[in-house]
C-alpha cells in the first residue's frame, strides 16, 4: 500500500526539530543557523529569494555558514543570483544543482564554477517559466524569503517590493514545504497583509534591513543625441503608426529617452491620450515627467525602485496601491501582463544576427534571461484584439494564405555600434560559442528573430512584418545596420527597393528633422530635473545626486 | 593614433569669405570637426587624427556618404577623434556644415 | 542649451556675452596644439581645451576665457596655460572692465608634468599682477568637472566667484581624499556628502563664493554683470582682515564634522533641507547668515 502522506509527515518532522528554537513563529537572529540546520535536509530543493531588487541577504549568509558535512547537495531554485553568497553556497559544497533565471552580477563567477564542474545547472529560465515550474516539477521544499515586516502570527507585509515573494511562498506552503522569512521589523499591526501567516512557518528579524538595489534608475544626463533621434523615430514611426497604448519598455537609456520625450515631442505630435497610457513597468524616475504631463493612466510593476516610494504614494490613481497607501508589485503577474496584455515590447540588446535573433550573451559570463523573453515574444495564446495587435498581424500575413491572427509588436532598438566600436550587428551571435563552452542545449537567445516585428537603429526602422522572404528580411536588417560590416555588406539595390516599399524607413521618410534631435527635447535632462518634475517627492539614492 | 586623409572632387564651391566653424569636443566617444574655406582647386580635403586604429574603411564609407549629402569644394575639414561611432561622426559632420553654411541647410 | 552645466565651453561663452561680441584670440584655425600630447600619441584639441578672447558684457568691454571640461577634464597644459596667461597679460594693456574666467578644471594636466605646473603658477602670478593694476578678475564655476587643484587656488586668488549648486570648488578631488584618508573619513561615492563639502551652496555659505545662481547661463551672466564694478583690493589691510576672518572661521567651525554642523552653527534652521532648495529660495533662506 502506498503511503500518500510522506510530504506532510516529513514537514512535521522538520518543524518538530525546530520547535525548541522558536517562540511561536518568531526566531531570534542568533538562532538562524541552528534553525536552518534543523529544518533542511541534504538534497533539498531550496528557494532563496534572490530577486532583481531585494535579496534575503541575512538568510543567504546563514545558508553559507552551514556545515557542508551536515547540509549538502541542495538544489537551489531562484530567480536571480545577485549576491556573492548565492555562488558561495556552491563553492562551499552546500549546494550542487541550480535552476535560475538571471545572474547579472554573478555571471562571471557562475561561468567559472560551471567550467570547473562545481555547479550543475538544470536549466536557465525566464522568470515566468521558473515560477510556473515551482508549481510543476521544481517545487521548493524550503523557501527563504524576505519581507519588510511581519507580525507575530507570521503575516508578512512585503510592500512596494513584493516582487516574487507571493509566488514562492504559495508554491512552497501548499506542497508541505517550510517557509522562513527574514524581515526588517516585527510589529504588532502590519500596514496590510501581503502574505497570510498561515503560509509562513518562521519569521526572523535580520540585524540590518534587507539588501535592495535601485537597478532601474537611469540618469538622464547620460542620454545622447543619437538616443534622442532614435526615440523620436520610435514614437513617430511605431507608437503613432500602430497606436501603442499598452506596453513594456526594456530598461535602458534608449527607452528612458522615449519616456522623456513624451511630454515634449509626442505632445507636439498630438499623441497624448493616444499612446502610452498603460504600462507593465518598474516605477523608475524617468517616467515621472510623462506621468505628470498626463500621458500615463496606469503602471503595474514587477518590483519597486528605491527613492520612488513617496512619489508613488502620492500618485495612487496611477500605481497599484494598497489601502495602506503603499504600492504592491508582483513580478509574476506583471510578467503575465507584459506577455499577454501589452501590445508592444521595445528594448535594446547587445547583438543581432541576420535573421533578427538577438542575444546579450557574452563569453565568460552566464547571465541568463530574466524576464525580457516574456515581453519580447509574440503571445500566441492571446485572443483578445486591439488595433495595434490586429494591424501588426495583418502586416505579417497580408498576401499569404494564412488564417488571420494578431501579432505583438516586438521592437529591438539598438545603435549600430556599441562602445569601443563593437558592431551590434553580426553574422553569428557570440551565443553559439558560449553554448558550446558551457555545454548548453541551445544557444541562449533573448529574443527570437521570428518574434521581432521591427529593428530600429540610428539609420532607420526595418519593418520585418512586411518581409516575405528570408532574403528580404536579411537585407532589411543590413539596410539599418549602418557602417558595420553587416551593414556595408548590403545589396544596395535591394535596400533601395525595400525603402521604396516602406519596409525600411529613414528619419527623413518619417518626416523627422534630425536637427531637432538634441538633448533639449528631453523633458528632464538630469536627476535634479526629475526631482523637480516630481514636486520634490522623488528622493534619489546617493549615487545619483550631484548636489 | 592614426592619421587618415581623404579627398573629394566635383563639389560645388562655397563662398570663401565664410567663417570657419568648429563643433564637438575631444573627449571619449566624441570628436571635434573644424571646417575652413580654403583654395584647394575644387577639392574637399579631409584629414583625421584618430585614437581608434584600423577603421579606415569605416571612415571612407562614412565620408563618401557625407560628401553625397554635402558636395562641397574648396573646403578643408580637420578632425580630432577619440573613438566616436559612425553615428556620432556623421552627426558632427552635419552639424559642422550647418554651422559653416549658417544654418541654410 | 540654456543649462550652464551641460553647455560646452564655446556654448557658454556664446550665450554669456553680448550676442556677436566675441572675438577669439588664437582660434582653432591657428592650430596651436599641445606638443606634449602629440609626443604621447594622445589626441589633442585645436584650442588645447581653452577659448580666450575679447567680448562685451552689457556693453562693457571684457576679456574672457572658458575651459572645456570635456577635453582632459579641463586640465591645464603648457599651451592651455600660456593662452590664459597671455589673456591676463593682455588685460593689463587693454584695461577691460573685467576679465571673466569660465573655469572648469581638475588643475594641472599631469600628462604635461612640469610644463603644466609652471603654467598654473604663471597664471597665479598673472592674476595677482592684473588685479594690482586695478582690473577685477571674476570666476564662474558651474561645470561637471568642478574647479580643483591648481585652478581651485587660482579661483580663490580672484576677486569674486559665482557658483551654481552643481559647481564644485576645492583643492584635492574627492576620490583623492578618499584614497588618501580612507572611506570612513570621506566616502567619495556619497555624492550628497561631496556636494555638502565642496559644492556651490556650501562655498557660498562659507563666504568663498560671492553668488549662488541657478544652473542657467542667463543667471551666470546676470551675476557677472553685477560684479563688473568690483574694485580689486590687495591692500595690506585687506589681507590682514582676510586672515582674521579665516582665523575666526577656524575657531568657530574647527570641531565640526560635517557641513550640516557648520550650517547649524551659522544659525540655519533645518539645514538638511538646504540641498533641496532652488537657488533663489536658498539665497533668501540663508540671507544674513553666511560666515
Amino acid at each position: 500500500m502506498r503511503d500518500w502522506n510522506v510530504q506532510a509527515r516529513n514537514r512535521q518532522a522538520r518543524l518538530a526539530r525546530a520547535a525548541a528554537l522558536t517562540k511561536g513563529k518568531v526566531v531570534d537572529a542568533a538562532n538562524i543557523d541552528a534553525l536552518l540546520e534543523a529544518v533542511l535536509e541534504p538534497g533539498d530543493r531550496v528557494c532563496l529569494e534572490g530577486n532583481n531588487q531585494k535579496q534575503a541577504d541575512f538568510l543567504a549568509r546563514a545558508l553559507v555558514a552551514l556545515d557542508p558535512e551536515k547540509i549538502h547537495d541542495l538544489h537551489m531554485v531562484q530567480s536571480v543570483l545577485a549576491l556573492p553568497e548565492h555562488i558561495d553556497v556552491f563553492e562551499r559544497g552546500i549546494a550542487s544543482k541550480l535552476d535560475f533565471s538571471f545572474s547579472g552580477p554573478q555571471a562571471g563567477r557562475l561561468a567559472k564554477l560551471v567550467g570547473a564542474n562545481q555547479i550543475k545547472i538544470g536549466a536557465i529560465h525566464t522568470y515566468l517559466e521558473l515560477f510556473g515550474r515551482y508549481f510543476v516539477d521544481l517545487t521548493p521544499r524550503v523557501s527563504l524569503v524576505c519581507a519588510q515586516a511581519a507580525d507575530r502570527q507570521g503575516n508578512l507585509y512585503t510592500g512596494p517590493n513584493t516582487e516574487d515573494t507571493p509566488i514562492i511562498v504559495e508554491a512552497t506552503a501548499f506542497k508541505s514545504g517550510v517557509v522562513i522569512a527574514q524581515v526588517n521589523e516585527i510589529v504588532d499591526k502590519l500596514p496590510r497583509v501581503d502574505i497570510p501567516g498561515d503560509w509562513v512557518d518562521f519569521v526572523v528579524q535580520s540585524p540590518k534591513p534587507h539588501f535592495i538595489e535601485p537597478l532601474f534608475t537611469r540618469d538622464p544626463a547620460q542620454i545622447s543625441e543619437i538616443q534622442v533621434l532614435m526615440a523620436m523615430m520610435a514614437i513617430k514611426g511605431i507608437y503613432a503608426e500602430y497606436g501603442v497604448n499598452r506596453l513594456n519598455h526594456g530598461i535602458g537609456f534608449d527607452t528612458a529617452a522615449i519616456e522623456l520625450i513624451l511630454p515634449t515631442y509626442a505632445e507636439s505630435l498630438g499623441l497624448k491620450g493616444k499612446i502610452c497610457q498603460h504600462w507593465a513597468l518598474n516605477p523608475h524616475p524617468a517616467l515621472i515627467p510623462a506621468i505628470e504631463a498626463g500621458f500615463v493612466e496606469s503602471v503595474h510593476c514587477f518590483g519597486s525602485e528605491l527613492g520612488m516610494e513617496a512619489y508613488i504614494r502620492a500618485r495612487p490613481d496611477v500605481f497599484f496601491t494598497g489601502a495602506d497607501g503603499s504600492m504592491r508589485s508582483n513580478r509574476a503577474m506583471c510578467q503575465a501582463a507584459g506577455h499577454y496584455a501589452c501590445d508592444m515590447f521595445i528594448g535594446s540588446t547587445l547583438q543581432v544576427d541576420l535573421a533578427g535573433n538577438s542575444s546579450t550573451a557574452t563569453l565568460g559570463r552566464i547571465a541568463g534571461f530574466g524576464g525580457a523573453p516574456n515581453m519580447g515574444a509574440d503571445a500566441r495564446g492571446r485572443r483578445h484584439a486591439s488595433p495595434a495587435w490586429l494591424k501588426a498581424g495583418r502586416e505579417a500575413r497580408q498576401g499569404r494564405n494564412l488564417i488571420p491572427r494578431g501579432q505583438k509588436l516586438v521592437v529591438q532598438m539598438v545603435e549600430t555600434f556599441r562602445e569601443h566600436m563593437q558592431p551590434a550587428f553580426v553574422e553569428k551571435l557570440d551565443a553559439w560559442e558560449l553554448a558550446e563552452a558551457a555545454n548548453m542545449d541551445l544557444p541562449p537567445v533573448m529574443i527570437y528573430g521570428e518574434d521581432v516585428s521591427h529593428i530600429l537603429t540610428e539609420e532607420g526602422i526595418a519593418n520585418l512584418l512586411l518581409c516575405r522572404t528570408d532574403e528580404e528580411r536579411e537585407q532589411a536588417i543590413r539596410g539599418v545596420a549602418g557602417y558595420t560590416p553587416v551593414g556595408l555588406g548590403r545589396d544596395k539595390a535591394m535596400v533601395e527597393n525595400l525603402r521604396d516599399r516602406g519596409i525600411i524607413r529613414r528619419p527623413e521618410d518619417l518626416g523627422i528633422d534630425k536637427r531637432q534631435a538634441t538633448r533639449d527635447l528631453l523633458a528632464a535632462r538630469s536627476v535634479k530635473d526629475l526631482v523637480r518634475a516630481s514636486g520634490g517627492l522623488y528622493d534619489p539614492p546617493k549615487r545619483f545626486r550631484n548636489w | 593614433m592614426e592619421k587618415l586623409t581623404f579627398e573629394f572632387f566635383g563639389g560645388a564651391p562655397v563662398n570663401t569669405t565664410r567663417t570657419p566653424a568648429l563643433v564637438g569636443v575631444v573627449g571619449s566617444g566624441n570628436l571635434e570637426v573644424l571646417i575652413e574655406p580654403e583654395q584647394l582647386g575644387g577639392r574637399c580635403a579631409v584629414e583625421i587624427l584618430t585614437a581608434a586604429r584600423g577603421f579606415g574603411d569605416t571612415w571612407k564609407a562614412v565620408l563618401d556618404d557625407f560628401f553625397t549629402r554635402h558636395e562641397l569644394a574648396d573646403v578643408r575639414i580637420s578632425i580630432n577623434d577619440v573613438g566616436a561611432t559612425p553615428a556620432v561622426v556623421s552627426l558632427r559632420l552635419d552639424q559642422a556644415v550647418e554651422s559653416f553654411l549658417g544654418g541654410a541647410q | 542649451m540654456t543649462s550652464y552645466y551641460e553647455a560646452s565651453a564655446r556654448e557658454r561663452l556664446q550665450q554669456l556675452l553680448d550676442p556677436g561680441s566675441f572675438h577669439e584670440f588664437l582660434p582653432p584655425t591657428e592650430r596651436v596644439v599641445s606638443p606634449h600630447l602629440l609626443q604621447l600619441d594622445t589626441p589633442a584639441a585645436f584650442d588645447d581645451g581653452i577659448i580666450v578672447g575679447r567680448g562685451s558684457l552689457a556693453g562693457r568691454p571684457i576679456l574672457a576665457a572658458a575651459q572645456e571640461g570635456g577635453f582632459m577634464g579641463g586640465a591645464v597644459g603648457e599651451v592651455h596655460g600660456a593662452k590664459l596667461v597671455g589673456l591676463l597679460e593682455r588685460a593689463r594693456d587693454e584695461k577691460p572692465a573685467a576679465v571673466v574666467l569660465l573655469v572648469e578644471s581638475g588643475g594641472v594636466r599631469l600628462h604635461e608634468a612640469n610644463a603644466g605646473l609652471i603654467g598654473v603658477s604663471e597664471i597665479m602670478r598673472a592674476v595677482l599682477a592684473l588685479r594690482s593694476a586695478g582690473v577685477p578678475v571674476l570666476v564662474l564655476d558651474g561645470g561637471q568637472f568642478g574647479c580643483f587643484g591648481g585652478m581651485g587656488i587660482v579661483a580663490r586668488l580672484c576677486d569674486a566667484i559665482v557658483m551654481s549648486e552643481e559647481g564644485r570648488l576645492g583643492l584635492s578631488g574627492p576620490e583623492v581624499i578618499e584614497t588618501t584618508c580612507g572611506v570612513e573619513e570621506f566616502d567619495s561615492r556619497d555624492r550628497a556628502l561631496v556636494w555638502r563639502t565642496v559644492g556651490g551652496k556650501h562655498r557660498y555659505l562659507l563666504g568663498e563664493a560671492n553668488a549662488l545662481v541657478a544652473d542657467n547661463i542667463a543667471a551666470f551672466r546676470a551675476a557677472a554683470i553685477g560684479l563688473l564694478d568690483t574694485k580689486p583690493d590687495l591692500s595690506f589691510e585687506a589681507l590682514m582682515a582676510e586672515h582674521e576672518r579665516l582665523g575666526a572661521r577656524l575657531e568657530k567651525f574647527g570641531e565640526c564634522r560635517d557641513a550640516l554642523d557648520i550650517w547649524s552653527a551659522l544659525g540655519i534652521e533645518a539645514p538638511e533641507g538646504l540641498p533641496l532648495l532652488e537657488a533663489d529660495a536658498f539665497v533668501a533662506n540663508v540671507a544674513g547668515k553666511r560666515a
